[in-house]
Parts: structure tokens; sequence; C-alpha cells
């Protein structure tokens, strides 16, 4: 028994401390009548630079130095980047490119 | 006088919402692909739990109480004797992204009444890339479209980490590389950003300073001086990014 509580107050902690990340940032800067205008500039241009930096995140493990040399992981964005120029289509990119991954990873670069 | 009548009524409209089946429709459209692969990679999360003697249940009130894949993964390991001191250190370094994601939502949520509560609880980097970009379809509520698609993807990971704990390995299905469904779906955001954009100064930096971060600086704690060099730079870089992206209308 005192094993799963340690296991629910690692877990609670870990919550907090993940709530903490997403809500005191709006108790810090967003509590005012008025949103401060450097902070509606922030969120004007943030997002375009999220997604680089969540992309460089998702592919943080991969190693260029060793084999496949991250292979899979471009020859996989090239497929996304040509089908969504191609069809401007989110659903459809995802799944091929998703699809063209997993067969490199599990057959093809193993 | 009648404009703060209108405010007011505004407010009010704002604070019950009425959801229709487009809103439905349109937040289901937009949250396929995160569904589909949250329910996957859910699942391998509470087969994982499971292996380590925390069964379905557990699963459930993790994915509720913390809600961050990345976090939740790392908990696995420190739920039988870990330190409470390095559990939250951990969880503060892995989330540390969500600052920077939710001090950029303000601007839009502030109208949400309550409701922004939960959105920005339940605000992970899936459901941040698709309500950061826009407003969702013109013809949508938009307090309707944030919170279904804010809700569909965070029941889609915790009822595939129920699932997988009480099916476990009984699904033999290989799901390695599944996870690159989330980098695809951050490219093509970037790639409609940048379509869409005047200005690129800002998808160029998010890029080069995050791998630049990357390469010098350790695993686990790139993200950190990565999103304290972007701040800086947009911050220094202001005047030039206003004016020839024209942001004031809140595109680039």
């Amino acid at each position: 028994m005192a094993d799963y509580n340690h296991a629910m107050i690692i877990i609670l902690v870990m919550g907090l401390a993940t709530l903490a990340t997403r809500i005191l940032p709006v108790l810090i800067f967003g509590q005012g009548k008025k949103v401060p205008d450097y902070i509606m500039y922030l969120g004007r241009v943030v997002p375009y630079t999220a997604m680089g930096l969540l992309i460089v995140y998702c592919l943080k493990d991969v190693s260029v130095l060793e084999a496949p040399h991250a292979l899979p992981e471009i020859l996989a964005l090239a497929v996304v980047t040509g089908s969504y120029l191609w069809k401007r289509n989110t659903i459809l990119s995802v799944v091929v490119g998703t699809v063209a991954y997993m067969v490199m990873v599990q057959l093809i670069f193993v | 006088m009648g404009n703060t009548a209108e405010n007011r009524e505004n407010v009010m409209e704002r604070r019950h919402i009425k959801i229709s089946g487009k809103d439905v429709i349109a937040a289901l459209r937009t949250s396929l692909p995160i569904m589909v692969t949250f329910l996957i990679l859910g699942a391998g999360y509470g087969i994982l739990m499971q292996e380590h003697g925390y069964g379905p249940v557990w699963s459930l009130l993790s994915g509720i109480i913390i809600f961050s894949g990345t976090v939740q993964f790392v908990s696995v390991t420190m739920l039988r004797a870990g330190s409470v001191v390095m559990a939250a250190i951990t969880a503060l370094m892995v989330a540390a992204r969500h600052i920077f994601f939710s001090i950029s939502m303000i601007g839009r949520y502030r109208d949400e009444g309550k409701r922004k509560w939960y959105l920005y609880y339940a605000l992970c980097d899936e459901t941040y890339a698709m309500l950061s970009k826009d407003d969702g379809p013109a013809e949508v509520n938009v307090s309707a479209y944030r919170l279904l698609v804010t809700l569909f993807d965070q029941v889609s990971w915790v009822l595939g980490s129920f699932l997988g704990g009480l099916l476990g390995t009984v699904l033999e299905f290989d799901s390695t590389g599944i996870d690159f469904a989330m980098t695809a779906l951050f490219t093509t955001v970037f790639i409609q950003q940048w379509i869409d954009s005047r200005c690129h100064i800002p998808a160029i930096l998010g890029l080069t300073a995050t791998l630049a971060c990357r390469l010098l600086f350790a695993r686990d704690l790139f993200l950190i001086p990565a999103m304290i060099i972007i701040i800086a730079v947009l911050s220094v870089m202001r005047g030039k990014i206003e004016e020839t992206g024209g942001a004031k209308d809140g595109r680039l």
C-alpha cells in the first residue's frame, strides 16, 4: 500500500508542476483588464516560432552521425513537405508521412 | 451606454456557449490526426504503466492529473521510489515549454470566461499547434471549437492509455515510429504558416535557435535556453517584425 501512496504523490507532484507551467504565466500576465501590448505581440509571433521549436524537439533523439544517419527522418519529412505542397491536406500528409516513416524504421532501416 | 450594453451582452454570450453540429464536425476534422495518434501513443503509455505494475486506472488518473505525454512517460520510472523533489524538478524542466505556449494564448483566451482554465490546463503541444494557428473555419463558434478540439485531444490520450492498460499486449501491433505523426503535424503547420506570412523571421528564428541549442546543450535542457533566445530576439526585433509583417491584424 505504501508503494501506491508514493506513486500517487509522485503523480500529484508532477501534475502540479505541469499545471504550474500552463497556468502561472496566465496568473502573472493575464489578470489585468487589458492584456499588455507586449504580451499581445508575443501572442501574434510566438506561434510562428513555436512550430520550428516543436519540430526540433520531436527530432531531438535523432543522430546524424550514427547509422542510418537520420535518413528515415529526412525522407519522411520530404514526403510530408512534398505531399502538403501538392494537396494542402494536413490529414493526408500526416498519414502518408507517418506510414512511410514506420515502414522505413520497421522494415528497411532495421 | 449602448456600447457598454452591447459589450455586456457579448460577454454573456461567450459565458454560455451553444455547441452546434457544425462546431463538432470542424473540431473533429482538426483533431482527427491527433486523436488517432494519441489513441495509439496513449496505448503505448498504458502498456508501459501496466508492465511497471500500474493498471489502467493509474493511467487514467495520470492522464487527468498530469496530461502531458512527455512528463507522463518520464514519470513511469519514478512512481515506485523516485524522489519527490526530483519528480517536481523533472516535470518543471520537461514541461517548461508550456510557459511559452500559455503566454502566447493569453490574448486569444481572454474572453473565454471560466472555460479558459480548462483550455490552459489541457493545452498540450498538439492542441496548441492547432489552436494558435487560427480561429478555426469561418462559420464555427470559436469558443466551442477551442473547447472541443482541446477536449477531443485530451479524451483520446486518456482513453488510449486506459485501453492500453486494459488490453495490454493483446494488441499485437508494432507501433514503432508512430510518434512521427506529431513531427509531421507540426511540419504541415510550419509550411502553412510560411505560405501565409510575409515575415519569415519568426519561423527561421524558432527553427535555428532551437537547433543551435540542441547542439550546444544537454538533451533534456535545450528548450529552456532556446525559448529565452527566441523571446529575446523577438523583443529586440519587434519593430522590424511588425513593420515587414504588418502583424497588427494578427497575421504576420
